[in-house]
Order: structure tokens, then sequence, then C-alpha cells
């Protein structure tokens, strides 16, 4: 007769399954401390509100084109805190790549840029704020932070793809550094760095939405604050959001279209 | 007149793998030297330790008389105008058009701005367009590298090479990865080069065949070490074996196949008797 | 010479090209700062202004070491509430991207209908929901909670479906050629091909939850977020400074801890 051997102890699947029933454990602990009177009929009121919102949205405290007036003001914040911050990443992708630079200094930059994106977004504003006054100049450097952080490191790794010997190559034909940097390295990972810096332009759009209605940053995002937190007509509210939802929707089928552009 | 003198050249990676022990060369202006030897014998590093793509560990390089090993960065990257390098894969900035991958051979000439604004004068654009055109290129100028086959890949990097004005080519493997026709033409090219414009060329093979029908001289390594260096005409069976080891019985058949009808200094007879 | 012109020709195009990005993106970044009222000189000095600021007045004192405890209370119920946020989105998110992929889809309609839901999901940001339900819930954790579960779930749903359409095609055509129904497919393929890659996921919105968590605090009265607000609007600097200094301890512990399972599940 033959047995079956016994299945051998798997590290990866033990460990998966302990963190998943440990973070299980967790939740259902906050739940039960959470406290919640009539926890059903808020969500009766909130599915009520929700029907309001969507199918009855009107503008009352705005028009359609302070609506867009407030949609071009949140997308130019995002442009600025995108272009802002793409420059210095690029600079700093530079330098944090680790074919191009030395090793003490790439490791120092990855290790300043991830204690930067550690802090959230609103802090840096808010701290900013305190010299700056709440306002769009504050959010555009708080968020330029975020972008920054996460343009340096997408950057650094599409400059750590290209093939060491292409820029063996051109140090072979005794070319300099910075030689090197503009007639290989950025020509070969432009596309990558285009497709990068969108997609943060993206996540910058909605930020910027955030900074409005949390760090008076102005634009839709301070109209969503007025109408929700000041006016109560969650009516406006699920216009804007409406409004909001298109803009970001109409960014992130553009990224993907643009994605599929530059990868051919 | 010795163009390159290598002198008791050791490469030593991290404390413990030797790669080059003592190899001492000479080469003189315009000749055709392959180094052949086994993977991993350290002819690649060899190469690179001439133009100080790898800093040699001991040991001293001449080029032109001039002591090369520990020149400081700027007058190593003069010495590097002057010794154009040939890669196995290309190397090919594969987003840029031919001519501007060209045009790289003057980088090392350039001021930093010019550079790396890609400012290039009309005798540099006029020399580039007749070395494309030389190497049977002139369709190509101004495609993508990417919509080149491998063979005019390697040719843009042979062009590349020769826009620096060179005084020697060091060819790594610069046949390995194309396909026999397609290594034929660039071999073609490399013989006329040493011939006609006097550029010495220092080629890294693995394939003895070639070696044998193109070179003035062969060195041969192993283990990083020269086991052997004089005209073709001195190989034999009995060399090729303490070259390569073990694996020089598949190397002696496939000479004797891919070569049968070439006058070979290697006797049949000779073969036959060695693959036994 | 015909090249020489040739070549002319060919770089003055590249030039005119490059000019042409530079031009744009030049009277993109003047037409936005504009729009904005951005004024770069005061962002300039602004900027200096606030590193000196930072550096110099921006740190925890020892008066501010008694506040420890607060914010350590504080920053564990953050924690966990960016914890249960995650898990909750997992779990829906599970069901809506088995619904929503391309591999798994019951049919056309409900994918359409799963996917659209992810995308209005994440295309609100989080505290756009934070406002919404504070109508129903007013201030407090719940409402924290639940718009955090919201962003989440849309971001969560759309990474799940990338995963299963990536790992687990073949294994799904092999389970349905051997006759297997379509929750064997799911629990035998699906499940174990997708789930380390899944986990990640949700490692990474645990660390991205609990900075979202900060800032949804702060508009609703809850957490770590709520504190920073307090101290912050009283102008109490240091305890504030020390907020930002456990921040960036957690998160960086979060997401080593996050790397080092990563490396063991993947």
């Amino acid at each position: 007769m033959t047995t079956v051997p016994r299945k051998p102890f798997d590290k990866s699947q033990v460990w998966l399954r302990t963190v998943l029933l440990l973070l299980t454990g967790v939740t259902l602990y906050t739940l039960m401390q959470l406290s919640a009177p009539d926890l059903d009929q808020k969500l009766a009121l909130m599915a009520d509100n929700f029907r309001l919102m969507f199918s009855e949205s009107h503008f009352k405290h705005l028009t359609l084109l302070e609506g867009l007036y407030g949609i071009a003001i949140t997308l130019s914040l995002a442009i600025q805190t995108t272009l802002i911050g793409a420059l210095g990443a690029l600079m700093l992708g530079l330098l944090a790549a680790r074919n191009l630079a030395p090793h003490w200094l790439t490791s120092i930059i990855k290790s300043f840029v991830a204690l930067i994106r550690a802090i959230p977004t609103i802090l840096w504003v808010l701290i900013f704020a305190v010299s700056a006054g709440l306002g769009s100049t504050a959010a555009v450097i708080g968020m330029t932070f975020h972008t920054v952080s996460y343009l340096t490191k997408s950057y650094s790794e599409s400059f750590e793809e290209i093939e060491p010997g292409v820029i063996e190559a051109l140090r072979g034909c005794g070319a300099r550094w910075w030689q090197i940097v503009f007639q290989a390295v950025l020509p070969t990972s432009l596309h990558p760095i285009l497709s990068w810096t969108f997609i943060r332009f993206e996540i910058n759009f909605l930020n910027a939405v955030a900074m409005g209605a949390a760090a008076g940053a102005g634009g839709i995002g301070f109209d969503l604050f007025m109408a929700g937190g000041h006016y109560l007509d969650f009516r406006e509210v699920g216009m804007i959001t409406y409004l909001i939802i298109a803009v970001s929707m109409i960014l992130e089928s553009s990224s993907i279209q643009l994605k599929k552009r530059l990868e051919l | 007149m010795e163009l390159l003198e290598i002198r008791d050249v050791s490469k030593i990676y991290n404390r413990q793998t030797v790669a080059l022990s003592n190899i001492s060369l000479n080469v003189g202006e315009g000749e055709f030297v392959s180094i052949i030897g086994p993977s991993g014998a350290g002819k690649s590093t060899l190469l690179r330790c001439i133009n100080r793509m790898i800093d040699p560990s001991s040991g001293a390089v001449f080029f032109q008389q001039n002591r090369i090993d520990q020149l400081p960065k700027k007058k190593l990257r003069q010495v590097r105008t002057q010794i154009g390098m040939v890669f196995q894969h290309y190397n090919l900035v594969n987003r840029l058009t031919v001519f501007e991958n060209v045009l790289h051979g003057r980088l090392g000439y350039k001021s930093t701005l010019a550079g790396v604004l890609g400012y290039y004068d009309s005798f540099e654009r006029r020399a580039a367009y007749e070395i494309l055109a030389a190497l049977g290129l002139q369709e190509q100028v101004f495609k993508r590298c990417d919509q080149l086959s491998g063979g005019q890949k390697q040719r843009v990097g042979i062009a590349r090479a020769l826009l620096q004005r060179p005084k020697m080519l060091l060819c790594d493997e610069p046949i390995a990865s194309l396909d026999p026709s397609s290594s034929k033409i660039i071999m073609d090219h490399l013989q006329r080069i040493s011939r006609e414009m006097k550029i010495t060329c220092l080629v890294n093979l693995h394939q003895v065949d070639v070696a044998i029908k193109y070179s003035d001289r062969i060195i041969g390594i192993r283990n990083g070490e020269v086991v052997f260096d004089g005209p073709p005409a001195q190989i034999t069976p009995l060399i090729i074996e303490q070259i390569y080891g073990t694996e020089a019985h598949e190397l002696i058949l496939s000479l004797e196949t891919l070569q049968p009808g070439q006058k070979s200094p290697v006797k049949q007879s000779e073969v036959a008797h060695a693959a036994c | 010479m015909q090249p020489v012109e040739q070549t002319n020709l060919f770089f003055r195009q590249r030039r005119w090209s490059s000019l042409l990005g530079f031009v744009l993106i030049g009277l993109l970044s003047l037409g936005s700062a504009w729009l904005t009222e951005f004024d770069s000189v005061r962002a300039v000095t602004s900027f200096l202004k606030a590193l000196n600021w930072l550096f110099t007045r921006f740190h925890p004192t020892v008066e501010s070491l008694a506040k420890l405890p607060k914010i350590g209370e504080k920053m564990a119920e953050t924690i966990l509430m960016a914890i249960t946020a995650t898990m909750m989105a997992a779990g829906i998110s599970m069901v809506l991207a088995i619904i929503g992929s391309q591999t798994t889809r019951v049919n056309s309609f409900f994918g359409t209908i799963s996917r659209g839901l992810a995308s209005v999901l994440r295309n609100v940001p989080v505290i756009g929901w934070a406002l919404i339900l504070q109508f129903s819930f007013g201030q407090g954790m719940i409402t924290g909670l639940l718009a955090l579960l919201f962003g989440t779930t849309g971001y969560l749903t759309r990474a799940f479906i990338e995963t299963i359409d990536g790992s687990s095609d073949s294994s799904v055509e092999a389970l349905r050629a051997s006759g297997a129904n379509y929750l064997h497919v799911i629990r035998h393929a699906v499940l174990p091909s997708s789930l380390p890659q899944m986990m990640s996921w949700i490692l990474y919105m645990i660390e991205t939850n609990v900075r979202d968590a900060t800032l949804v605090g702060i508009l609703t009265g809850s957490g770590i977020g709520f504190l920073f607000e307090l101290y912050y609007k009283g102008s109490y600097y240091n305890h504030a400074s020390l907020i930002v200094l456990v921040i960036i301890l957690v998160v960086i512990g979060i997401e080593t801890l996050s790397n080092q399972i990563r490396r063991i599940i993947l």
C-alpha cells in the first residue's frame, strides 16, 4: 500500500496564512471596539443620502461655469506640482540610479526620499502653511514633496533598467557624465518618464482636490468642502462629485492610452 | 613602432578571483590581433584594462609611449578618444537614429555643453555620413537603431568607433551574436580598417577558424595567462588543446567541419588524430 | 553637398521639436500659475523661510514628551483604523475583482458593473468620501473608517483584477478543462496563484491608509490627524512635531515589516 507523503512545510504559505489571520483578528477586534449606536438607522440614512445626492444633484451656490473654473484651478495646482516635482525628481533620480551615481549617494537619496514619503501630504502642506499661509502656494509646495519622492523612485528605477553596455560604450568614447545623461540615459528612458509623470499627475489631481478641501488651496476641492461642510447641501455635493469623477476618469483613461502608445 | 605595451598587468576581483595574471604584450601599429580563449579566460577583462573601463590591479599599460594606467580622469578621456571600442551587443542607444549614435563617437572631443545639446559641426556630420556610406549604411542613416538587423547595428557600432579617429580598435566578441553571413561582413570590414586605415585591431573571438583566417597574429589566453602568442600558421591542435583544455575536441572538430576547403595550417590528418 | 544638407535639416527639425516641447511646458506652467495666482518669488522665499522654521523651531521638547502616551494612543487608533478599513476593503474587493476580471467573470454585464463601481470609488478622493459620509454619520471614527473603506475598495479592486488576470490565466484553463465547476476553479486555481500578490497589495494599502487616515482624521476629528490639528491650531508646534516623528517611525516601520513579509511570501 502506498502512503501519500505528508505535505512538506511551506514557509511562505505558513507566513501568508499567519499574516492574513493576524490582520483579520485585528480587524474583528477593532470592529467590536467600535461603538456604533443605531448603525442600521444610519446606514439607511446613508443609502437615502446617496440616492438624493446622485439622483437629484444640482448646482445651487455654484454655477456650472464656476464648477468648471474650480476644476481648472485644481488641474492647475496638479500641473504645477507635477512639473516642479518632475524637475526635482529628474535631478534626484539621476543621483539615485545605481548605474549613474556612487553607491553611498544612491542610498542617501533613496532613504531621504523614503523619509519624505512617510509624512502625509497634508502635514507637509500644513507645515509649509505656517510661514506661507494657507493657500495655493503652501499646497503646491507641500504636494511637491510627495511628487518628488514618488517620481525619484520611479525615474531612478527606469534609469537603472538601461543596458549597462550603452553607458560603457559612451564612456569608452570619452564622453562625460552629463553627456551620457543627455545622449543616452534620457533618450532611452523618455517614454517611461512620460508615463510615470502622467500617472503622478493623475494622483496629484485627486490630491489637489483633497488639499482644496482640507487646506484651503481653492479649486473644486474647496467648492466641495463648502457645499458639504458649510451649506450642507448634499445635492450640490453630488454634482461636484460627478464633476470630479468625470475629470478623474478622463485622466485615468488617457493615462492608460498614453501608456499603451508609449510601450509600442 | 609599438603602439601598445602591456607590462605585467594583473587583475584580481574582490581580492580573490584572479582574472588576469602578469600579462605582458606588445602590439604594433596596424596589426590585426585576435585574442582567443575559453569563456571566462579573461579576454574581456584584458581589453577593458587597456582603455581602463576596468582598472588593472597591478602592472603598467603604455599607449603611444605614454603610461595610461594611472592617468587622471581628464587625461584618460583624451586617451579614450584615441581608442575605439566595439561590443558584442553593439551597445547603441536604440531610441536614437543611426546618425546620432555614430556622432556619439565625437563626444570625447566636445565641451560638456555641446555634447549635452548634441551639437555637431558640418565637418563632423560629413565625416559621419562618409563613414556610414563606406560601411554600406547610407540607406539607414536616419532610421532608429531599434529598426536595424544585428549586422547593421554592429556596423553602426564600428562607425561610431571610427568617427573617434582612433589609433586602435578594441573589439569585444564583435560577431558572437551574429549569423555567419553578417559575421563575414563585419570581419571583412575590420580587416579593411586595419589594412587600409592602418588602425590596430585587437579582437576577442571565440571562433578559432575566424581568428586563423583574419589575423596577423593570435594570442591565446587561458586562466588569465598568455599561453600562445604567434602568427596563425603556428597554431596546431596541440596548442588549441593548451588554450582550450577539455573544450578543445569540439573546437577542433568544428574547425574541420566549418572550414573543410580552407587552406588551414592545421593538417587534416593531424586534426583527425587529435579528435580521436 | 547633398548629405550634409540633409543632416542639417534633420538636426533643425530635432531642435525645433524639442524647442516646441519646452515652449508648451513653459506655457502650461505659466498658465496654471496665472490661474492659481501662484507667486513663484513668494513661493521660494516662503519655502526657505519654512525650511528654516522647520529646522529651528519644529522639533519636540522635553515638555512635549509628556504628550507621548496620548499620541501613542491616537496613533494606535489610527493604525487599527487603517488595518480594519484595508481588510474590509480587501474582502469586498476580492468579490468585485472575481466578478470584474476577464478570466473569472460570470458575464460581461456584472463585470462592467463591478469595474465601474470600483472606478467611481477610486476616482473620488478619500476626503470627498469623508465629506459625503459626514452627512450620515457625523464626525467620528466611523466616518473616517468608511471613507477609507470606499477609497481602498476602489483601488484594491483594480489591483486584484490585474493580479488575477496576470497570474491565473493558464491554471484556470487547465482546471476548467478537467471539468471543475466555477467555485472549484476559484478556490483551487485563482486564489492560490494570486493570494501572495494580493497580500502584497494589502500591505501596501495599510501603509497608504495610515497616511490617508491622518488626512481624514483632520476632517472627521478622529485619530492622529485630529490630535495634530488640535496642536497645530493651538500653535503647539513642538507637540505637533512629535506627532510627525511618530508618524515617520510608524510608516517606515510598517514599510520595513511589509517588505520583510513580501520577501517571504512572494
